[in-house]
């Protein structure tokens, strides 16, 4: 064509320079993902401390290159030096809810890696479903799952949902959320969960974990210690967020043990006791762990490097709940005005973007607090059919 | 095709055996399809008056579908498909059945927005099965509006040449019959929207001159405004535009729009002003606008087609043809309006409460089941005129990736709404069936 612009040597290599790869490894909130890009003639060099840092300029530089209506690649004169701003960066898919198939899974972590995110939450169980596959409680599964066959995780699917993440430079974080939100264990853990009474009588329904056995801990600890081993991850997300006290109320053995630990009548008491045992279990496993606001809202004892996920989502209460937690020493993690399953009509995603996570009352002690934040997509609406337009 | 839905997707085809002792099940080999009329219509399009009542009788050995016309035989054909189950062992199961059924309205649409975002093929043929599933007979393309001009004009070329998003963004007349011949076989009608005066700078793209050059003060602003009303060129244009549209979409019906004038454009340019002066129109701009429509609706009307409009051309007095049909779209006081327009004599569709591009968190297909059209003042002939209605899908934040799960199984609720009796409204029960309607139709 006439008027083609008279393109420059064309560049061949992308020359990748790591100082201390760790190529083997698995990614973690303290993993360095700075990076920096210079395009200029005759050669193109990316450099970053770690492979990860690499992955976040290898996608930098993937997005720079252009095509011409001849078909032509090209790329222009750059240089970048880059880092992110915080370190956990999260998805959370909620599988119980809705059984998501591995590929859609495996789908989200791609795009997840094209937007630099670098921690893939999974909501893995819940009320509704049990599809984790356990080696060592298989009925959880068997009698959890929607169908024990096909909407399951098996082992190898939960590896290869972690390697396909770890060649992004994504963690992956299982939530395992108790006492509240485990109606699904019950099927194949029976006396696991509270039988709630109506009068004197057990009305054969369930509420949340029963705290005051040590069965539950027993359980408790081996299966944590399955799911120590299978997610490589240093974190564990432990829920407990919405425990319902109703069950709880109503069941006698447990007000007579509220009146033996002189709890009164605060089941946040009681809520506190489980949690703190279950902290202690997984601690001992030699995880570091994550958990809803509510545990801290509620009191409970959490170890100083705990890490609170602010969920609740009212405007002023969520700003709030920042100041809190960090004023308190914690650390924290932002979802609240992020809850992208709460879909609404137009452009909402400038209100997800005008958020300032920072912007909360607080010394730069507190602030520095803040690790990040998460986009959540509950699953009460979303399915395969649905899940990639919803949520990018 | 239904052959295909009833046994082709049979996942896991195993061919287990039922359990020994478990009672013989009779068997039925045949489903007899029987179309009454003379002429069946097998080689016709639908229209507003076909007739879509069947019979449907499932007994041993044999069961029997009666039709009038072969657009009653396709809706009874999709029930059937629909009472078709599977068990745990791979067999097929129906129920011995009888069924009488009907649609409580005629008319009974979806409306597309291919101007917004363009839509490929698939995703409109897609769209098509979809409607055919849940008997909807009227597909409402909304094909060109301000933003793209993506029909191919077989008369005026650079319209699409100019007006589309890229000239692979368009829709040639083969595209044009496969989706008419696609909807046909589905006994879909399509009614194509050319919506004027408004909502067409993509026309401006590639007919100069066709839209009103707006002014500030003596100068032309280089922006144009609606179709220019007082120029004979315009109706040149659209006499052969029409004609065109006319010849290519068989409907007996053609969308004329006519929605969402701005008058500022018009109010702004001094020749117009003038006309309005020498008309005696005053400074009532819809008089304009009703001046434009009317010369349209006659144009239409010598080329033997119905009209469709929307609710604003009825709104400003435009004077209408005793068949003009007027879409209710303003989600205000619709009910009223709905009144108004049966009032006047006028054949209505409501799209007002079914805008369902305007998503929301939950299970909104409540709201839109729980809407009852004849909920409006009026007499019980008032009441016949409104003719059905359309759940519409606008296309600012639609295309091809996100547009087939926004739209179902929502327009699921507005498809049972139109076709079944005014009594079926139980929101439990309507829950359990949509939800495994949702499960068949993936």
């Amino acid at each position: 064509a006439g008027n083609e612009p008279s393109w420059g040597i064309p560049c061949t290599q992308l020359l990748i320079y790591i100082s201390t790869p760790g190529c083997d490894g698995f990614p973690s909130l303290d993993s360095k993902e700075s990076y920096k890009l210079i395009v200029s003639k005759g050669s193109m060099l990316l450099s970053a401390e770690t492979i990860w840092g690499a992955l976040r300029g290898l996608e930098t530089f993937s997005q720079l290159v252009g095509r011409d209506e001849n078909g032509t690649y090209y790329i222009n004169e750059t240089e970048i030096v880059d880092f992110p701003r915080f370190p956990h960066r999260g998805l959370l898919l909620d599988t119980s809810r809705h059984y998501l198939p591995l590929r859609a899974i495996l789908e989200t972590l791609d795009v997840m890696a094209y937007n630099k995110f670098n921690v893939f939450h999974w909501h893995i169980v819940d009320d509704p479903s049990f599809p984790y596959e356990s080696s060592t409680f298989p009925e959880l599964s068997r009698k959890g799952a929607f169908n024990a066959m096909t909407h399951v995780y098996t082992a190898s699917d939960v590896r290869a949902v972690i390697e396909y993440a770890r060649l992004r430079g994504i963690r992956v974080i299982p939530e395992f959320d108790t006492p509240g939100h485990t109606l699904s264990w019950g099927p194949g853990a029976p006396g696991l969960l509270t039988p709630c009474y109506v009068a004197q009588q057990p009305s054969g329904t369930y509420g949340p974990i029963n705290p005051i056995l040590n069965s539950t801990y027993q359980f408790v600890t081996s299966l944590f210690q399955e799911v120590s081993t299978v997610f490589p991850d240093f974190f564990i997300h432990l829920g407990g967020d919405e425990v319902d006290f109703t069950c709880w109320r109503s069941n006698p053995k447990i007000r007579a043990f509220m009146q033996e630990m002189g709890f009164g009548e605060d089941y946040k008491k009681l809520e506190s006791f489980y949690i703190q045992r279950l902290l202690g279990i997984v601690s001992s496993l030699g995880k570091g762990y994550i958990v809803w606001q509510e545990v801290f809202d509620n009191e409970v004892e959490v170890k100083p490097d705990t890490i609170i996920h602010v969920w609740k989502e009212n405007i002023m209460q969520y700003k709030q709940e920042m100041a809190n937690v960090t004023r308190a020493g914690y650390h924290a993690l932002l979802s609240a005005p992020w809850y992208l399953n709460r879909i609404s009509y137009g452009q909402d995603w400038i209100e997800a973007y005008k958020v300032e996570p920072l912007d909360f009352r607080g010394s730069p002690e507190q602030k520095a607090l803040v690790i990040g934040g998460e986009a959540c997509m509950w699953g009460e609406f979303v399915d395969v059919t649905n899940l990639t337009p919803r949520l990018w | 095709r239904y052959y295909e839905y009833m046994f082709g997707r049979s996942r896991r085809r195993r061919w287990g055996r039922r359990p020994l002792g478990a009672p013989a099940l009779p068997e039925l080999s045949e489903l007899q399809v029987v179309i009454e009329a003379a002429d069946p219509g097998c080689d016709s399009y639908p229209h507003l008056g076909s007739s879509e009542a069947y019979h449907l009788t499932v007994t041993e050995s044999v069961a029997i579908l009666k039709a009038y016309e072969v657009w009653g035989a396709l809706r009874g054909l999709e029930t059937f498909s629909q009472l078709v189950h599977e068990d745990d062992y791979g067999s097929f199961l129906v129920n011995e059945s009888e069924i009488n059924d009907f649609p409580r309205f005629a008319h009974r649409g979806i409306l597309l927005d291919s101007s917004r975002h363009y839509l490929p093929l698939k995703t409109i043929l897609t769209n098509l099965d979809a409607m055919a599933f849940n008997k909807f007979n009227v597909f409402h393309w909304h094909i060109v509006d301000d933003q793209s001009f993506p029909y191919q004009s077989i008369y005026f070329p650079e319209l699409s040449d100019k007006g589309a998003y890229s000239c692979n963004l368009i829709y040639t007349p083969a595209d044009v019959r496969l989706v008419i011949e696609y909807a046909r076989l589905r006994g879909i009608r399509v009614i194509p929207e050319f919506d004027t005066p408004g909502h067409t700078q993509s026309w401006g793209k590639g007919q100069k001159g066709l839209l009103t050059p707006c002014y500030s003060g003596k100068q032309q602003t280089g922006s144009f405004g609606p179709v220019n009303p007082i120029w004979n060129t315009t109706y040149d244009f659209m006499t052969k535009f029409f004609k065109e549209i006319s010849s290519v979409f068989p409907d007996a019906y053609i969308h004329l729009g006519g929605d969402e004038v701005d008058f500022s454009c018009w109010k702004s340019n001094p020749e117009v002003k003038e006309f309005m002066k020498k008309q005696g129109f005053g400074i009532d701009y819809a008089k304009l606008e009703s001046y434009y429509i009317q010369k349209i609706l006659d144009i239409v009307s010598s080329y033997n087609k119905g009209q469709v409009v929307w609710q604003e051309v009825f709104d400003h007095k435009a004077q209408l043809k005793p068949d003009t049909v007027v879409q209710v779209w303003k989600a205000n006081y619709y009910a009223h309006e709905l009144s108004s327009v049966t009032g006047a004599g006028f054949s209505a569709v409501l799209a007002a409460p079914w805008y369902l591009d305007y998503i929301s968190y939950g299970q909104d297909w409540k709201k839109y089941y729980s809407v009852e059209p004849l909920n409006f003042p009026g007499s019980e002939e008032q009441k016949k005129l409104l003719i059905g209605g359309e759940a519409c899908l606008w296309g600012e934040f639609v295309d091809a990736t996100n547009l087939t799960p926004r739209l179902w199984p929502r327009a699921s609720a507005v498809g049972e709404r139109l076709w079944s009796s005014r009594n079926v409204t139980d929101l439990e029960d309507a829950y359990k069936r949509l939800t495994s309607h949702r499960c068949r139709m993936l």
